[in-house]
């Protein structure tokens, strides 16, 4: 190989990798379509949404051919995102129930 | 003098090291940290992480006026509903936009396949399909906005339910589609220096002055992949919650 830089990978694991993320699209549409609902439907659009987020950055974006140092670099940052998320689920939270106190009383 | 080390030059560099002790030993080298990777495309993943957070922030935004009002939230599923051929079918747009998205992304990961084997004419085959396809998705999504506007939908209300409805989709998938319509442009940038054999020649580019070279349809390549990303993760919490 004259260029060690490039990535150069098999056309093969390109069109498998789109096939998987039509079908996981296709997937999570009929979610809606079938009107699933409750704890499964939260369940199902979740792993649905992981699994598309997971094989997009790990083969199209190359990112499981690189070095540990950039895996690191560019996938840790990203779990402080779950520490605001749970702030915001909190927050939303107490402000539901002062609304909910709010209005009552306004009705009373 | 000699001249400064080029990133193909690492090729005859000492063997690196795998696992953790090659995240310490790159770290620590006292050189760029990201080895093998050329620096346009670090740079470019470290925007992309900057501009998760620019998501994320709206995402969890969303979230938490989605959770905290006591209105009833309007039903995607019911808003983006179109009638075709006399049906009435629950979310179809948003569908074919995902797919007409997801589809760009495959013709852009074939697109840096062809780059680097320096096909010239594919390059620019693939590249303009996908700039095609983005601007497909960016039509759509005209085409929802004015729907969803003559509905009465504003950022400040709508008929349908919860007043935050509005100002959610309105930003978020109005930054979206900022990134989207970008991106065909960057795309079709890309492609006209490939057919002109830019990268080939290692012309100099007309902003930067840096040699033309392939992994430039590579780091293009991760900024798409990056609008579709971002658009699965909108399409699960916004179109299907």
């Amino acid at each position: 190989m004259a260029h060690v830089e490039g990535q150069q990978h098999p056309i093969g694991i390109y069109l498998k990798i789109w096939g998987l993320l039509f079908v996981l699209s296709a997937a999570s549409y009929m979610v809606d379509y079938l009107h699933i609902q409750g704890y499964l439907r939260w369940f199902l659009i979740i792993v649905f949404m992981l699994l598309k987020a997971g094989l997009i950055v790990a083969v199209f974006m190359h990112m499981m051919w690189e070095r540990l140092a950039l895996m690191y670099a560019i996938l840790v940052p990203t779990l402080l995102l779950m520490v605001l998320v749970g702030i915001g689920a909190l927050e939303a939270d107490y402000t539901f129930f002062t609304r909910g106190v709010f209005f009552v009383k306004q009705l009373l | 003098m000699t001249p400064p080390a080029t990133p193909t030059q690492t090729a005859q560099a000492p063997a690196l090291l795998e696992g953790v002790p090659g995240i310490v030993a790159d770290w620590s080298s006292d050189q760029r940290s990201f080895k093998n990777v050329p620096w346009g495309k670090a740079m470019m993943w470290i925007f992309l992480l900057s501009d998760t957070f620019i998501f994320s922030s709206f995402l969890i935004s969303y979230m938490t006026v989605r959770m905290s009002t006591t209105e009833p939230w309007p039903n995607p599923s019911e808003v983006f509903a179109l009638t075709i051929f006399g049906k009435h079918i629950p979310l179809i747009l948003i569908a074919i936009m995902t797919f007409v998205l997801i589809s760009s992304s495959g013709t852009m990961a074939m697109a840096v396949k062809f780059g680097y084997e320096k096909n010239r004419r594919m390059t620019f085959i693939l590249l303009l399909i996908t700039a095609a396809l983005g601007a497909t998705f960016v039509g759509m999504q005209a085409f929802e906005w004015t729907k969803l506007i003559e509905d009465g939908v504003r950022p400040w209300g709508n008929p349908m339910g919860a007043a935050q409805f509005g100002a959610s989709f309105f930003m978020i998938t109005g930054f979206h589609g900022t990134h989207v319509s970008i991106g065909v442009i960057f795309l079709l940038i890309v492609a006209a220096k490939v057919i002109r054999g830019d990268l080939d020649n290692e012309r100099p580019g007309f902003l930067t002055g840096r040699k033309g070279k392939y992994e430039i349809v590579e780091i293009m390549g991760l900024y798409w992949h990056f609008v579709d990303l971002v658009w699965v993760f909108i399409f699960a919490v916004f179109y299907l919650w």
